[in-house]
């Protein structure tokens, strides 16, 4: 029996903002592409953006690319690629007036123009001053940016397959990718698509930590199918941690808490921050910030019964701006930690956020690996961008509000890239391999088949509990070596989950099973990634080495999964058109 | 630790003749303060039970349900608030796919029906489109929506026709694009409703703000374009 076939020549992975971004480029060129998405695709974690998206359009105060990119740059700790960097932040004031075209929400200034308020390390000048630089609607930016793009779609009559799981991709003799297989939730029918191009834009998978703002479908699927198909990932080892995560809960509030005026507090009752970053203050970067809150606890500051937390207080910024420009925060602090900020300040700690690397691409959102002697050789046919990418624009720590910067820059850019590789250089499409669906469906036997097997949730809560306790926000050789023999200890245990449920029809146990393998690939490569890194850069925070090592390691890992090894690639120092920006100590 | 019991709503087309309710009790820890917290829990104790979730925090839209016989989304339903046995369906007036899912066909093509994208063919300018902040203020309580279907699934017009009234989710959509000073289309978009079926059919029966889990007025939005339509009569 057959796997059915369906042919496109494009299949984009992912309804977020990348892949909705990339998907108009696709449905105006007039190629028939099919957009997958594990969920309808305004329910993609996009939705859950809150404070932003910058670029340096000067509503407010006098603003220049060339300043984003410094601050980029800084931010990524020299980790990020010069050339990627550069192209983003050029191109961002043009991406963000296109989505203002597209009919996006966003607030406005008194002269009619795009609101924009300020920001963890957006600056004036190269670190002079606080500049006003991320766009916003109110703290919903990224739902009324994928609702946009998703209305855009509509009128591009782009073609969605909703609720379908993208299993496993597909690559011939040569490398080459020709298709993805994927799963029909509803009708639990396995099909491959075959196509010329392929786009991921699969998203995050902070799921690897057991406490995360992200959302239940970030299981890193993207990752997972790379690194089955042999593909590296790039920079695993740096995650972000947001400083003011919901104590207990996880849900996010946003840095635009802090940029409308919010402040640190710890049990004393001060506002620490102006100890760590005298410039930057609540406003430095999230890795400084993160490990500041951390300090406090550590050092027995901290707030509640067991002095494990930190306040966000913003009542002193009056009900008005609260009620206007931070309407869904205080949502979010009534339902999930019980206080009105008007009255009370919320009780905050560092939570795993980001993932800063990913599916390596350069900024045309190809994907390159190494192959001979080119570190960055292109695999015909594949592309990424998004979160699930590494350009890496990034690099050690993500700026607040790049990063939906990051989905609409190159989710146009792979989406202009695809659409010239199917029209010059695929005229038809390749042969599909006779094995093509066969691991995707071994996958699915094994699952079926399997008895005495272990329970999908413990599985996943250990290796939760054990991503959180050996790769945190301040690392130690000992903890991340534990780290790499438990994790691939719990990586044993993915391979014999048992479910219950065999039925066809939605059943979201096998989903979350074949997720957990995602999820599992992400946590490995995290851990031995920060294991092998001996110098402090960005997120990445080792207390055995404290410093920042340009000399040995100003350079990007690349993870394999097969053999579980590394190898590293030089980091990007010339950038597009202007000069390169050389590393500096990271003060604010 | 103390226990909760359930009621849910059963059904897997692949070996039930007819949905049932299944009763469960579970016990609940410090941690579970949503409903969704318990359902995740209910789901460890048994995978076939199936329903959908994303975000866990009210934003995606995922896991709207009838909790207690009135719709919500279970990710902001606090447990203490609820009686027991707590029981849970799958939102009322849609096909059960399985489960607490439905089939949401019908509700997205009654949104993409009202065209929902601002329609402006001017050339583009080289900047922002301008727009006053008392003009963006008018987008407020609209935009917001995340088609979660709370609402349209507790109107009873849109029970009764689904396939020819909007529904309130869709018609708040269309008013948020009459009401944005950008959009160029507010009399094709009249057109498109002034039918007997499409708006009419709301008698302002107000369930609908009864649920929105965002706090949103499809009711107020409809009357605004009932309005719309009166004025453009006379
Ligand atoms: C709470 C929160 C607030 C944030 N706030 C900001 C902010 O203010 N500014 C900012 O710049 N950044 C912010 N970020 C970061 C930013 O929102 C995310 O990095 C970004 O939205 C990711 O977008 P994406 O398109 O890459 O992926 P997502 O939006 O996560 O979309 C992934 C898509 O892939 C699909 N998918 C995944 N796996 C599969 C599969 N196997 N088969 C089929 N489909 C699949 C999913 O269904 C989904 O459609 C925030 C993040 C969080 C968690
Ligand atoms: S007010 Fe109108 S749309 Fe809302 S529930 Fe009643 S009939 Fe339906
Ligand atoms: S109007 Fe409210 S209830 Fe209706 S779909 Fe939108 S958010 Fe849900
Ligand atoms: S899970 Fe997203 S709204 Fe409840």
């Amino acid at each position: 029996m057959g796997v059915p076939v369906r042919r496109f020549d494009a299949v984009i992975v992912g309804g977020g903002g990348a892949g909705l971004r990339a998907a108009l480029q696709l449905s105006e060129s007039g190629l028939k592409t099919a957009v997958l998405s594990k969920v309808f695709p305004t329910r993609s974690h996009t939705v859950a953006a809150q404070g932003g998206i910058s670029a340096s359009l000067g509503n407010v105060q006098e603003d220049r690319w060339e300043w984003h990119m410094y601050d980029t740059v800084k931010g990524s700790d020299w980790l990020g690629d010069q050339d990627a960097i550069e192209f983003m932040c050029r191109k961002a004031p043009e991406a963000v007036i296109e989505l203002e075209h597209f009919g996006m929400p966003f607030d406005r200034l008194e002269n009619g123009k795009i609101y924009q308020r300020p920001f963890g390390g957006h600056t004036q000048n190269n670190g002079q001053t606080p500049v006003q630089r991320a766009c916003a609607a109110a703290d919903r930016t990224g739902h009324a940016m994928l609702h946009t793009l998703y209305q855009r779609n509509v009128r591009a009559n782009t073609q969605f397959f909703v609720e379908w799981m993208a299993l496993d991709l597909i690559r011939d003799a040569d490398g080459d990718v020709v298709g993805v297989t994927a799963l029909e939730m509803e009708t639990g029918e396995v099909f491959i698509l075959h196509a010329k191009a392929v786009l991921f834009a699969t998203g995050g998978a902070g799921r690897i930590y057991a406490a995360s703002t992200n959302a239940f479908i970030n299981t890193g699927d993207g990752l997972g199918m790379c690194v089955r198909a042999g593909i590296p990932l790039e920079d695993m080892e740096f995650w972000q941690f947001h400083p003011t995560g919901v104590a207990g809960a996880g849900v996010l509030i946003t840095e635009g808490v802090r940029g409308e005026g919010g402040i640190l507090l710890n049990s004393n009752g001060e506002r620490f921050m102006e100890r760590y970053a005298p410039n930057l203050k609540d406003l430095a970067p999230r890795d400084f910030v993160a490990r500041s809150m951390e300090q406090e606890v550590l050092e027995g500051r901290g707030c509640g019964p067991n002095k494990d937390y930190v306040l966000l207080k913003l009542d002193h910024l009056g009900p008005d701006i609260i009620k206007q420009r931070l309407p869904g925060i205080r949502e979010i602090a009534i339902k999930f930690a019980g206080v009105d900020p008007i009255k009370e300040p919320i009780p905050v700690i560092p939570t795993c956020h980001y993932m800063m690397g990913g599916i390596p691409t350069n900024y045309r959102g190809e994907v390159v690996i190494p192959q001979g002697d080119n570190p960055e050789s292109r695999v015909n046919g594949f592309f990424a961008a998004g979160e699930c990418a590494c350009a890496s624009v990034h690099g050690a720590n993500r700026l607040g509000t790049n990063s939906l910067l990051d989905l609409v820059v190159f989710g146009k850019s792979a989406g202009d890239s695809m659409v010239e590789y199917i029209k010059n250089e695929m005229p038809t499409w390749k042969d599909l391999p006779a094995d093509a669906a066969d691991r995707s469906l071994a996958r699915i036997a094994r699952l079926d088949g399997q008895t005495n097997g272990e329970e999908v949730a413990d599985v996943r809560t250990a290796m939760q509990r054990t991503v959180q306790a050996r790769a945190a926000v301040f690392r130690n050789a000992d903890n991340l070596s534990k780290g790499v023999t438990e994790i691939q200890q719990v990586a044993e245990r993915v391979k014999r989950t048992q479910i219950k449920d065999k039925s066809k029809v939605f059943n979201t146990a096998r989903v979350e099973a074949l997720e957990l393998e995602n999820l599992i690939e992400v946590a490995v490569a995290t851990l031995i990634a920060a294991d092998a890194r001996k110098e402090s850069r960005g997120a990445h925070a080792h207390a055995d080495f404290p410093n920042r090592d340009d000399e040995v390691w100003m350079k990007h890992s690349l993870y394999y999964g097969d053999e579980r090894r590394l190898s590293y690639k030089p980091v990007h120092t010339k950038p597009l058109s202007v000069d390169y920006i050389p590393p500096k100590e990271r003060t604010f | 630790m103390k226990k909760m019991r359930f009621s849910i709503y059963r059904y897997d087309p692949d070996k039930d003749a007819k949905p049932y309710m299944q009763d469960y009790e579970v016990e609940i820890g410090p941690n579970d303060v949503k409903l969704l917290d318990v359902i995740v829990k209910l789901k460890t104790m048994d995978d076939t039970l199936s329903f959908r979730r994303s975000c866990r925090e009210g934003i995606c839209g995922s896991d709207a349900m009838n909790i207690n016989g009135k719709n919500g989304l279970a990710c902001i339903t606090d447990i203490a608030d609820l009686a027991e046995p707590i029981t849970l369906r799958p939102l009322p007036g849609l096909p059960v796919i399985r489960d607490l899912i439905v089939d949401m066909t019908q509700f997205f093509k009654q949104y993409h029906s009202i065209k929902p994208y601002v329609v402006n063919d001017s050339p583009r300018p080289e900047r922002e489109r301008l727009q006053s902040p008392e003009d963006r203020k008018e987008l407020d309580g609209l935009y917001e929506c995340i088609l979660c279907a709370c609402c349209s699934t507790s109107c009873p017009s849109f029970w009764w026709n689904p396939d020819k009234f909007v529904g309130p989710a869709g018609l708040l959509a269309a008013y948020r694009f009459i009401a944005d000073t950008r959009d160029e289309a507010t009399s094709e978009r009249l057109d498109n409703l002034e039918d007997p079926y499409r708006l009419f059919r709301c008698h302002s029966i107000m369930n609908c703000v009864d649920v929105c889990p965002k706090g949103l007025n499809p009711t107020k939005a409809i009357g605004k374009i009932k309005d719309l339509m009166v004025r453009r009569a006379v």
